[in-house]
């Protein structure tokens, strides 16, 4: 079965992780990624102006019930959490969790009971353990798993407490994450 | 397709089971609520009330009325702030505001009010452009006991630093403080801010439309509806709404996805107000 859904998290340092990440993918990326950068509750939508200009694939801050299109990259709104169906986004205004909103963990916990097998789980550079238990679900449903190696990661926390807890599939220096998305999520991926 | 995406695995049909005996025993409908964050705040209600499982909660949902009221309100959310998005505001002053002062009479409703403290800002906002005396706001929510916040119009004092914030981007042209007295670590609203309000009971699952208004409010609370859900009560403001009447959504929330896109036209298409089409 394919891969239907990427999903990403990162804090701390996200922002050039994310950029580095994008502008490797190919124009022709066949799979939908979702990220939850943890940001200021008031910040606009310039960080998806900024992202979007390192990438030809279209990304684009989520509304409520946005669909799930292949090759889009949608990006969570400050200030709300960002969840899963089957084919579509929803957002939530529930209380933050681990002072979070929008939380990695609810992406990516969401995104496990939705999309079971067909997801990928990534996390990046990130300063709390928002994320984690969300891998672990990820793995839990047999999604495939990738973190970002601690040493290449502007702050290592996040990978260390993920790597710590869950067994990762992948654990990759940034440059060869986006390698190993695109062969994963290429027709002989699996 | 997408049929063959959402099969259900069993925590889901407990939910699915749950949600079922709440409305037989109850009236209370969750079923078309959107499943992943019912799903998320039915986990962390079973935490909190140190349930082992939904089927466990299934038993004290038929014998504990008092825990179906703690139930109840752990699956709504009450997240809400004064001049919550103050650019909100700030549109609405600019842009719709001079469309009221055409009408003698202002019926404003807003739906899903919570603890209150959007509609006070709306009033705040109406008394400072001088139409307030010919506005009624209908404010109403589901819960009784979150109404009763509203009502009483008293918030913590520790909030007042950052509602005075909100409160100037939002365009406030005014001291905050002078809406409210400061009391025992209270803040308590000017009553005046009430005057023209109305809290009651309505739920926008299964009650209709009441009165015909000008304007109606319901910011984040169509996200914890499916599409279904959402599409009936898009008809519901639909057809509350006068001709011309305009509609206030959420900052993320559109009527992109609803069978009511055509039916209205962008007014500040950013903030999500809307204008409804004759």
């Amino acid at each position: 079965m394919a891969f239907e859904l990427v999903v990403v998290g990162t804090s701390l340092g996200g922002l050039s992780a994310l950029r580095n990440m994008l502008r490797s993918l190919p124009r022709d990326f066949p799979t939908a990624i979702a990220i939850v950068q943890h940001r200021h509750k008031d910040s606009d939508i310039a960080l998806t102006a900024f992202l979007q200009q390192f990438t030809s694939l279209p990304v684009g801050e989520v509304e409520d019930k946005t669909q799930i299109l292949p090759g889009h990259v949608y990006m969570a709104p400050a200030n709300y959490h960002l969840l899963v169906e089957p084919g579509i986004f929803s957002l939530s205004t529930d209380e933050p969790v681990s002072y979070a909103r929008p939380s990695i963990d609810v992406l990516l916990e969401s995104a496990a009971d939705a999309y079971g097998e067909r997801l990928i789980g990534v996390l990046l550079t990130g300063a709390n353990q928002d994320g984690v238990q969300g891998l672990a679900a990820v793995k839990a449903r047999g999604g495939a798993t990738i973190v970002q190696s601690p040493e290449t990661a502007e702050c290592p926390v996040l990978p260390q407490a993920a790597i710590a807890s869950v067994s990762v599939d992948q654990v990759l220096p940034l440059s060869a994450i986006t390698a190993h998305l695109i062969h994963l999520c290429s027709p002989a991926g699996r | 397709m997408v049929l063959e995406k959402s099969v259900l695995g069993p925590e889901d049909i407990e939910v699915r089971l749950l949600v079922d005996r709440v409305y037989q025993l109850y009236g209370y409908d969750f079923r078309n609520y959107a499943a992943a964050s019912l799903k998320r705040r039915i986990r962390n209600f079973l935490r909190m009330e140190g349930l082992a499982s939904i089927a466990e909660l299934q038993r004290c949902v038929l014998q504990d009325r008092a825990c179906v009221e703690r139930l109840l309100l752990g699956l709504t959310v009450n997240t809400t702030a004064m001049f919550r998005d103050p650019s909100f505001y700030v549109a609405f002053r600019e842009q719709v505001v001079p469309i009221l002062r055409t009408y003698p009479f202002i019926r404003i409703w807003h739906a899903g009010c919570s603890t209150g403290q959007e509609v006070y800002s709306m009033a705040i906002l109406l008394q400072e452009t001088g139409i307030y005396h010919r506005c009624r706001i209908y404010a109403t929510d589901t819960n009784e006991q979150v109404l009763q916040t509203a009502r009483n119009g008293i918030y913590p004092q520790s909030q007042m630093q950052e509602y005075t914030q909100l409160y100037l981007k939002a365009g406030g042209s005014r001291s905050f403080s002078e809406y409210y007295t400061a009391s025992h670590g209270s803040a308590i609203l000017r009553p005046a801010l009430r005057q023209h309000v109305v809290f009651g009971l309505h739920n926008l699952v299964t009650d209709g439309s009441f009165n015909e208004f000008n304007v109606i409010l319901c910011r984040n609370v169509l996200i914890y509806f499916n599409q279904t859900l959402q599409n009936q009560v898009h008809k519901l403001f639909y057809s509350s709404l006068c001709k011309f009447g305009i509609l206030g959504l959420g900052k993320q929330e559109t009527l992109r996805f609803t069978a009511y896109e055509h039916q209205y036209e962008p007014l500040v298409r950013i903030e999500k107000l809307y204008r409804r089409r004759d």
